[in-house]
């Protein structure tokens, strides 16, 4: 199926079209390709090439800084990734599949942390900290300290609306009757939500935990806010690093969460694959 | 708890004809509302301590005192942050961060459209690869792709030793507004690819057979007819980059040098840096207004127009 769009298909626009995406394409990839080549350079210099050489892998996988700055990472993003996709699915299910009051209020808040400037979220964040941690020091003597349990529960805060919003999408995309048939057969809600609405919603349900995971992983500016001296995570690290100037051993951690990252890519899109049929059913367009 | 609308989307026990016992049938939308706000309790909960609480502690402490230590004093409310928000200096930097965020919303909305624009146009099988090669930068991460950009405009960097070679000037870009443009519009656009995509994929192209029926030319079936239907991709698109380029830290704080302050930066400096809680928080509502602002103006015209 071909679409028309009444455009000649040789003639000067479409060659046009077809040149700019070329160059999109050039611009997406040239400077990850140029990053990922010179992480395999032995020169100390990174910008010239001497020869090939896995030096800075070897540095990179010996140095206890990064290696400890990963495990944070991912204890951080396993965390918040998990109790975001719970909290997050229930979210959606209860905007899709009920009314109730209040609704519009919680559709709202719900989109806030998504619309809301980063750097707002990372000041609200440690403000919150800060002073919450002060007042709990008053009022019962406890006086926890920034770390790995204020990032993770930050991320949470943030991941919770992007889970929901995949989750939503995936929602609308079902097919209600398949819900109605299941009551007509005298299932529940719960039986029906287990039997039928949760097989269904699962792929979009690991879309949004890998999404969520993923914007874990990424996070620079909320993390650097909120992490405290003690802990650091592989973003907020290698940022640091950045912002001093560029090195061979930055190309090739770069290098290792550019692949972290097509291997979500490859992940996520293999479960879309797999399951797009089924959700819409026969209904497809 | 009363039921909300029943627009009969919702409860799937409203879905029964004339009801034999209404009583029964409002009970059963009541539990049933019931259910659902549990099932949102939750996330509500965890917003609101998270979230909402965290957005009012930095609305009240844009009215708290800074102390002469760098502390902040919950006492002697004052307007006094929020005087400091007209100050020249915040005006140069808010001015100069809407420009940029404005103009890299312009290029990227000007590259992205013909780009999906032809994706859209292909074939479904050619259509999925590239959407896949436009979904690897967008979910590769961030900080990494706009490193590349220091990489490629360092002063010793590949670029500057091609333009050597070719007899040129070493190229001089990194820490330049230049360079956070390109950076910003290398990692925004994506966000301004997929929207656009989505809604140009989704179009009804018979409509535009239609219109080259009716003897429109090329353009004209374009501008009445294809541009009209993608306009909520442009809409989206518009303020998923927007948005975030305004209140961008990461692209200037890598490749923007000491004259290029943007309010992303200016807001840490004041928590990290100045030690002014109160006027660093007055900024940041600031900045929210400014955003919700430009969103809500773009809705409006964009909602006139559709």
């Amino acid at each position: 199926m071909s679409v028309s769009t009444g455009l000649r298909p040789k003639g000067p626009i479409e060659r046009l079209l077809a040149a700019n995406s070329w160059l999109v394409f050039i611009f997406f990839y040239a400077p990850i390709l140029v990053l990922v080549v010179f992480s395999f350079n032995a020169n100390n210099n990174v910008g010239i090439w001497t020869e090939p050489s896995l030096h800075w892998y070897r540095e990179v996988f010996a140095n206890e800084t990064v290696m400890g700055a990963l495990k944070n990472s991912v204890i951080v993003a396993g965390i918040s990734t998990f109790f975001a996709t719970i909290l997050g699915t229930m979210a959606a299910l209860s905007l899709e599949r009920f009314r109730f009051r209040g609704q519009r209020v919680y559709d709202g808040l719900l989109y806030l942390p998504i619309i809301i400037p980063e750097v707002t979220m990372a000041v609200m964040l440690l403000l919150f900290f800060a002073q919450g941690f002060q007042w709990l020091d008053a009022a019962v003597g406890w006086s926890p300290s920034f770390g790995l349990g204020t990032i993770s529960l930050s991320h949470i805060a943030f991941n919770i609306s992007f889970v929901a919003v995949v989750v939503r999408a995936r929602l609308g995309q079902m097919d209600p009757r398949l819900e109605e048939a299941a009551a007509d057969l005298y299932a529940g809600r719960w039986q029906a939500f287990r039997m039928v609405t949760l097989p269904l919603i699962l792929p979009g349900v690991a879309g949004g935990a890998l999404l969520a995971l993923t914007l874990s992983l990424d996070d620079v500016v909320i993390t650097n806010f909120v992490a405290g001296p003690g802990a650091t995570t592989l973003p907020v690290y290698v940022f640091g690093l950045v912002r001093r100037g560029v090195t061979p051993l930055i190309n090739a951690v770069s290098t290792v969460m550019l692949v972290a990252s097509m291997v979500l890519v490859a992940v996520s899109f293999g479960l879309q694959r797999g399951s797009r049929s089924r959700v819409s059913g026969s209904n497809d367009r | 708890m009363g039921s909300g609308g029943d627009d009969g989307r919702g409860a799937l026990t409203t879905e029964t004809v004339a009801p034999a016992r209404p009583e029964l049938e409002e009970d059963a939308r009541r539990a049933d509302s019931r259910r659902g706000f549990f099932i949102s309790l939750p996330a509500w909960i965890y917003l609101t301590v998270f979230f909402t609480v965290p957005l009012v502690i930095v609305l009240v402490y844009s009215f708290a005192t800074r102390s002469s230590t760098g502390r902040t004093r919950l006492a002697d409310w004052n307007l006094e942050s929020y005087r400091r928000l007209w100050d020249p200096l915040v005006g140069q930097i808010a001015v100069r961060s809407i420009v940029l965020a404005l103009a890299t919303t312009l290029i990227c909305l000007v590259v992205a459209y013909p780009f999906a624009y032809y994706m859209a146009t292909r074939r479904p099988a050619l259509r999925s690869v590239l959407l896949i090669l436009v979904m690897i930068p967008f979910w590769s991460n961030f900080l990494v792709r706009t490193y590349a950009w220091k990489v490629l405009l360092g002063s010793d960097g590949p670029l500057s030793q091609l333009s050597q070679a070719l007899g040129g000037e070493p190229i001089r870009l990194l820490f330049t507004n230049t360079a956070v443009l390109i950076g910003l519009v290398y990692g925004f656009l994506p966000f301004m690819v997929l929207p656009l995509y989505a809604s140009l994929e989704r179009m009804d192209w018979t409509l535009v057979e239609g219109a080259r029926d009716l003897y429109a030319d090329g353009w004209t079936a374009f501008r009445k007819v294809t541009w009209p239907l993608s306009r909520p991709g442009v809409i989206a698109g518009s303020i998923l980059v927007f948005v975030p380029t305004l209140g961008a830290y990461v692209t200037p704080a890598i490749l923007g040098g000491a004259k290029t302050t943007l309010l992303g930066d200016y807001i840490v400096s004041q928590f990290l840096a100045a030690r002014n809680q109160p006027f660093g928080s007055a900024l940041s509502m600031g900045m929210m207004t400014v955003m919700l602002i430009f969103t809500i103006a773009y809705f409006r015209s964009g909602a006139k127009n559709l």
